[in-house]
């Protein structure tokens, strides 16, 4: 068996604003305090790391998959009463009046902490995302096997 | 080793996670036995500073409630 390390593995699927959210304060946190953290991201979750404003897709479906769900986190919506963009508008509004760091500073600060962020492979090829469309500091895109290693070592896994 | 805090820091208005990201940042720039402290208006932080020390291994030196604000000064470790 492998021995645990202070180490937390989490693997994001949502793409949701709330989620991703999430997602980021337990990575910052756990960063802070010293553990290793690893971001793995797969199919909705890739759009947490994309880059803002870019189009992703090659072929029709591709295309059509990279309009109809935009990336980039000033992009992405809450899970629940997102109602167009309305939810996504009223919610950035009460977390500015509430004095909430954004989402960007959030990713910006697990980066400088150190969290690794990598991605799946087989996910980016079916959506049609190339590593050019995410943000730089993105790791090599990688299998289930690397994601389960990291996990296997962790003494936190979570599924977002 | 003196105990004046080396690094004054100010988190009025931060939420979580920040006063924990903002203190893990500053302790790595002072030296191990040195100070730091912090002022904070989220009333989070009273659980959530002894928390992150006992996770990253530094030491809550104090931490208290002084009217609408919570002071608090953590010891480098290692």
């Amino acid at each position: 068996m492998t021995e645990k390390k202070n180490k937390m593995t989490l693997v994001v699927l949502s793409g949701d604003m709330d989620k991703v959210m999430a997602a980021y304060i337990m990575a910052s946190g756990a960063a802070a305090a010293g553990m290793e953290v690893i971001m793995f991201f797969t199919f909705w979750g890739l759009k947490a790391i994309q880059r803002d404003g870019v189009l992703t897709g090659k072929g029709l479906f591709g295309r059509m998959l990279g309009v109809m769900n935009r990336g980039g986190l000033s992009a992405i919506g809450p899970s629940r009463l997102n109602m167009g963009g309305m939810g996504r508008w009223m919610f950035k509004l009460m977390m500015k009046m509430h004095g909430v760091t954004p989402l960007n500073e959030l990713r910006e600060a697990c980066i400088a902490l150190g969290v690794k962020l990598i991605t799946c492979d087989m996910s980016m090829t079916v959506m049609e995302i190339d590593c050019e469309d995410l943000i730089p500091e993105t790791e090599e895109p990688v299998g289930v096997a690397v994601m389960l290693e990291h996990a296997n070592e962790s003494s936190i896994q979570y599924f977002i | 080793m003196s105990d004046t805090p080396k690094l004054s820091l100010d988190f009025k208005g931060l939420l979580c996670p920040m006063p924990v990201v903002k203190l893990a940042q500053a302790i790595k720039q002072i030296q191990v036995g040195e100070l730091v402290e912090a002022i904070a208006t989220d009333p989070g932080v009273m659980a959530d500073i002894p928390a992150w020390a006992r996770t990253s291994g530094h030491e809550v030196v104090s931490l208290e409630k002084q009217d609408k604000v919570f002071k608090f000064v953590v010891k480098r470790v290692k």
